[in-house]
């Protein structure tokens, strides 16, 4: 054992002819906190996408604790997994996504409890105690019987965050969670995730909230073109800029 | 004009006519059974990637849907036996009904399906689910619910192609509206009440399925 909960080698990944990750290079140790920075389509989404196989890629290798997601690779031959096996590994870690994607026709509670019944295999009474207990986490316990449609863009991000977390993943992945948000509703999602982030989560997270990035982050990692252009901690990052890519692109981010 | 309307025949006869509009529901509820499990199953194999579901699909709908379902029923009924395939004719009937229903049901639940967001399926693979968990927790569910508003319609169309068992002799609604039109000679007094044995039973099934509707809709 390495001892690194995630570790990202050579990854490659095609849209057909379109190369969008060059060779990505990446590891991560328990607790770590990371914040993916850069450009529109230099492939942040692509990255999270593809450690949680919701993307295909052609080249390279992930591993979450050790354990190589998607591919066997062994013996020289590269074969994707079965569904169950991949299924297994999405567990593992834990996604939220800019449109929040919640499941329109369960409540709150019960988009929580989905994933704790049928993959879990809880008892749904146990789902519901868990389901409960994250959601009153990111304060929405007297919401959980609300629908999707009956709360605010803020509100049901936090309940994504929730069920995604409820499924206590080794890893959570955000892609711009607070993207989709109007300016008043972004602060409390942001809240969740540092209190998360307090509690030792690991979570690697796509932002454009620079000021957030900074704050929360242990490292920060700035893509450019599908390759990894720099990174660091924040402090160095933000305020001494190793490459003109970077320098240009926090030229052209706020912070607020 | 001196006609005068006279329903004691039809009245007489009206038990007939009861068992007649029982018997169209019953071709109804058995061939539509059949006929959302195959509409299913197309709708699926319509939206599949792999070209050997997908054109099979195709064709059996592109087939049925430009026949005239008239046409469709008196060869299942006259032709398939010269092919060796013997059914009675309500069996007959019922096979053509479901095999017709079929294609239709599958385009509607082609646009059900396709009306699910693809970001639901991919948080659904995100918490680990498998495949099938996404379907029948989550694509199943709300494809039922964007298709409900135009099932009715579907539904009682087909409901309707019931009366075409008369061709055929299926002692249906239609088919014994006709015996007793015969019987009695009162032609506009016999397709009075058979028309509004139908118009009552299609109201019925729309409030039915209005209320269905109401009770799987969303809270927002
Ligand atoms: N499904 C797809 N098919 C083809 N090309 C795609 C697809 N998804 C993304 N791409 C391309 O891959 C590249 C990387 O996209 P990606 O979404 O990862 O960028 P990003 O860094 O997340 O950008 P943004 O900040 O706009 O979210 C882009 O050039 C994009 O056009
Ligand atoms: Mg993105």
């Amino acid at each position: 054992m390495t001892g690194n909960l995630l570790e990202i080698r050579d990854l490659h990944k095609r849209y057909g002819e379109v190369e969008v990750l060059k060779g990505v290079d990446c590891t991560m140790a328990q607790g770590d906190v990371i914040s993916i920075i850069g450009s529109s389509g230099s492939g942040k989404t692509t990255m999270l996408r593809c450690i949680n196989m919701l993307e295909e890629f052609q080249g390279g290798s992930i591993r979450i604790d050790g354990e190589e997601i998607g591919y066997d690779t062994a013996g020289g031959t590269r074969r994707r997994k079965k569904e169950k096996e991949i299924a297994r590994q999405r567990a593992m870690t834990g996604m939220a996504f800019q449109q929040f994607n919640l499941f329109p026709h369960m409540s709150a509670a019960e988009n929580v409890m989905l994933g704790l019944v049928k993959v879990k295999k809880m008892a749904r009474d146990e789902a519901r105690i868990v389901a409960e207990k994250w959601l009153d986490r990111v304060g929405l316990a007297e919401r959980r019987d609300r629908f999707p449609g009956q709360l605010s863009g803020g509100q049901q991000q936090r309940v994504a965050i929730a069920r995604a977390i409820a499924m206590n993943p080794k890893l959570m992945l955000f892609d711009e969670v607070t993207s989709a948000l109007d300016p008043e509703l972004v602060n409390e999602v942001l809240q969740v995730i540092k209190d998360l982030a307090r509690d030792g989560m690991s979570m690697l997270l796509v932002t454009h909230e620079m000021r957030f990035a900074y704050e929360v982050s242990s490292r920060v990692i700035f893509m450019n073109q599908g390759r990894i252009g720099e990174e660091g901690n924040p402090r160095e990052m933000f305020l001494k800029p190793q490459t003109e890519r970077l320098a240009e692109f926090l030229k052209t981010s706020t912070f607020n | 004009m001196g006609y005068t309307l006279n329903f004691s025949a039809v009245w007489r006869s009206f038990d007939q006519l009861l068992w007649g509009l029982a018997l169209s529901l019953g071709l109804a509820f058995v061939a539509i059974a059949i006929g959302c499990v195959l509409g299913l199953i197309t709708a699926f194999g319509l939206l599949s990637k792999q070209g050997a579901l997908r054109h099979p699909a195709r064709i059996y709908v592109t087939i049925i849907r430009n026949t005239p379902i008239l046409v469709l029923v008196l060869f299942t009924f006259f032709a398939l036996p010269q092919l060796g395939i013997r059914l009675g004719k309500i069996e007959s009937f019922v096979a053509t009904l479901a095999l017709y229903s079929g294609a239709y049901l599958a385009e509607v639940f082609r646009g059900g399906l396709l009306a699910v967001p693809n970001g639901l399926k991919e948080a659904g693979l995100a918490i680990g689910l498998t495949q099938a968990q996404i379907r029948n927790s989550i694509v199943m569910p709300l494809m039922l619910r964007n298709v409900l508003p135009s099932l009715s319609s579907t539904l009682i169309s087909l409901f309707k192609d019931t009366s075409l068992a008369a061709a055929i002799a299926v002692p249906e609604l239609t088919f014994e509206a006709r015996k007793i039109n015969v019987e009695s000679f009162r032609v506009i007094e016999t397709w009075i009440v058979a028309s509004c044995l139908y118009v009552a039973t299609c109201s019925v099934l729309a409030a039915l399925l209005r209320q269905l509707e109401q009770r799987m809709s969303i809270p927002r």
